[in-house]
């Protein structure tokens, strides 16, 4: 099934997209049944978002995948990204070797998640970022010892966030949650149901022993002159008050990356509170030959990833004939993750009155320098696109359209290529491609 | 190792960021500069948001937040 690479082409039987906990575990289980596999990631190191290195040091689980995937001969690219999707199972992708063609029989989807960042007054002030934004950065060296910091949003990354930032010397200054009480106190009833996980909220806890935690808290402005100096709050009550920090770090939740999987014709569907790729219980796509994997088919955390990683790995082999271990071994672990990630979902919703926390100098596009005020007048995403370029700079919309989709209730655009933006050289590798049929855009 | 941020010499450990050696060399400054002309710090830390773009060894628009500093790199802020 193998023929030789040449320089501009890549071929691998099995390509896994994304080094987080599910892609590592669907690149182990396929590649130890025998299966030639390749696992490309965007990031200098793999891990993913959760088990990122820390200052170049890999997390223990991503060195134990490593070890294996290295005796099975996986092939790791790391920086390396996927510009777009040719015709003929074909990938465009581009990286430390310049941009090459990628032709894969299987290919598995394990694209993960972002933060959801929503705009808000003084957001793009230096020293605001996203809560997991904030943590990412800590972990490759960026300066926080003895910082005051602000943690902000909602969801169970707030606390992990803050954990990480009070162990790396920031003083946590106020973890702000927009969840209430009551509904907090309902999550921590279906703690009980799941002891591993209610372990872990306990670890989290006695980490941010003495941090203020604001409920029911929601942040109004990031304020200062030049960068960040205060945080202006709202609480339960509606009582607002200001905290003096040196950095803001707000996330609202997660939403999964499904930006591959509409450009290769994936259904998507809402699940677990957004979009995501639709998967059966193979972890099959709706398109022959694609799987996906972990939070880029729903918001369910590393445990669940990496069941659904192995699950994909082995039905992958078991299919190409390969002996591989039962495939559906995981079905009742998973389904109690997915049972959490729903309690989860319902306990930290996006927030849903967006639209009255934007004044109208808000920065809607970051990219663009695009306020709220040129926007809201607008009858949908593509008409607000061409008049004000919102959406047209660097990160393609991923951060603007996700808001204005749910802010204004417009429906979203489709994919189009690149994926991500790349340079002229790059696309023209793709003309090289003998049976290439759509016309760039 | 020691790197170069706009053409200032600085040390940084094994495993740094690019975006973090920008912070290092000038601390809240910030490296892109927005069309409106105003300063931007990395807010998404993964390579989303775009807004930690750097020139890095002459390569303009690479991505701070995903490059790791290696001895003797170039990095610039202002171009």
């Amino acid at each position: 099934m193998n023929e030789p690479d040449s320089p501009a082409e890549l071929h691998a039987c099995v390509v896994v997209i994304g080094a987080g906990p599910g892609g590592l575990a669907a690149a182990v289980a396929a590649a130890e049944s025998g299966v030639d596999v390749l696992l490309l990631d965007a990031a200098p190191l793999p891990g993913g978002q959760i088990w990122r290195a820390r200052q170049g040091v890999a997390a223990e689980p991503v060195a134990r995948a490593l070890e294996r995937l290295a005796s099975a001969g996986v092939r790791v690219l790391a920086s390396s990204r996927v510009v777009m999707s040719l015709p003929n199972r074909t990938l465009l992708i581009d990286g430390p070797q310049g941009a090459r063609r990628l032709r894969w029989d299987r290919l598995i989807l394990a694209t993960g998640a972002r933060e959801r960042l929503l705009p808000f007054p003084g957001w793009t002030l230096p020293g605001v970022f996203g809560a997991g934004g904030l943590q990412a950065l800590v972990k490759g060296g960026w300066p926080i010892r003895g910082r005051r910091v602000v943690v902000a949003g909602t969801g169970p990354l707030l606390l992990a966030a803050a954990s990480t930032l009070r162990r790396e010397g920031a003083q946590v200054v106020g973890l702000v949650e927009e969840a209430r009480t009551d509904a907090l106190a309902r999550f921590a009833g279906k703690l009980a149901a799941h002891p591993r996980k209610a372990w872990q909220a306990l670890g989290l806890g006695a980490s941010l022993l003495g941090v203020p935690f604001i409920r029911g808290g929601r942040v109004v402005a990031a304020e200062g002159d030049g960068r960040v100096e205060r945080v202006l709050l709202e609480g339960e009550g509606g009582r607002g008050h200001a905290i003096a920090c040196d950095a803001l770090a707000a996330g609202w939740g997660l939403i999964p990356q499904t930006e591959l999987a509409q450009s290769l014709g994936c259904a998507i569907a809402p699940r677990l509170g957004a979009p995501a790729i639709v998967v059966d219980s193979a972890q099959r796509t709706s398109v022959d030959g694609v799987l996906a994997v972990g939070e880029c088919t729903g918001v369910a955390g590393a445990v669940a990833a990496q069941l659904q990683g192995e699950t994909a790995g082995r039905i992958i082999a078991a299919g190409l004939g390969a002996a591989a271990r039962r495939p559906f071994e995981h079905a009742a672990r998973l389904a109690r993750e997915h049972a959490f990630a729903a309690a989860v979902a319902g306990t930290f919703p996006p927030p849903a009155d967006w639209a009255n926390r934007l004044s109208d100098d808000t920065l809607v596009c970051r990219c663009e320098d695009v306020p709220w005020s040129a926007l809201r007048g607008q009858p949908d995403l593509r008409s607000a696109k061409l008049a004000t370029r919102c959406g047209m700079g660097h990160c393609q919309g991923r951060l603007c359209h996700d808001t204005l989709a749910a802010v204004m209730h417009w429906p979203r655009l489709p994919a189009r290529p690149p994926l991500s933006p790349a340079p002229l050289a790059t696309l023209l590798a793709i003309d090289e491609h003998p049976s290439h049929q759509e016309p760039l855009q | 190792m020691r790197i170069t941020v706009d053409g200032r010499a600085l040390d940084v450990p094994h495993g740094t960021l690019v975006a973090a050696a920008v912070e290092i060399a000038a601390p809240g400054r910030g490296a892109r500069v927005s069309p409106a002309g105003l300063r931007r710090q990395p807010l998404c830390g993964m390579g989303v948001c775009g807004e930690c773009r750097v020139t890095v060894d002459g390569l303009a628009h690479r991505l701070g937040c995903q490059s790791l500093c290696t001895p003797g790199m170039e990095i610039r802020t202002d171009e």
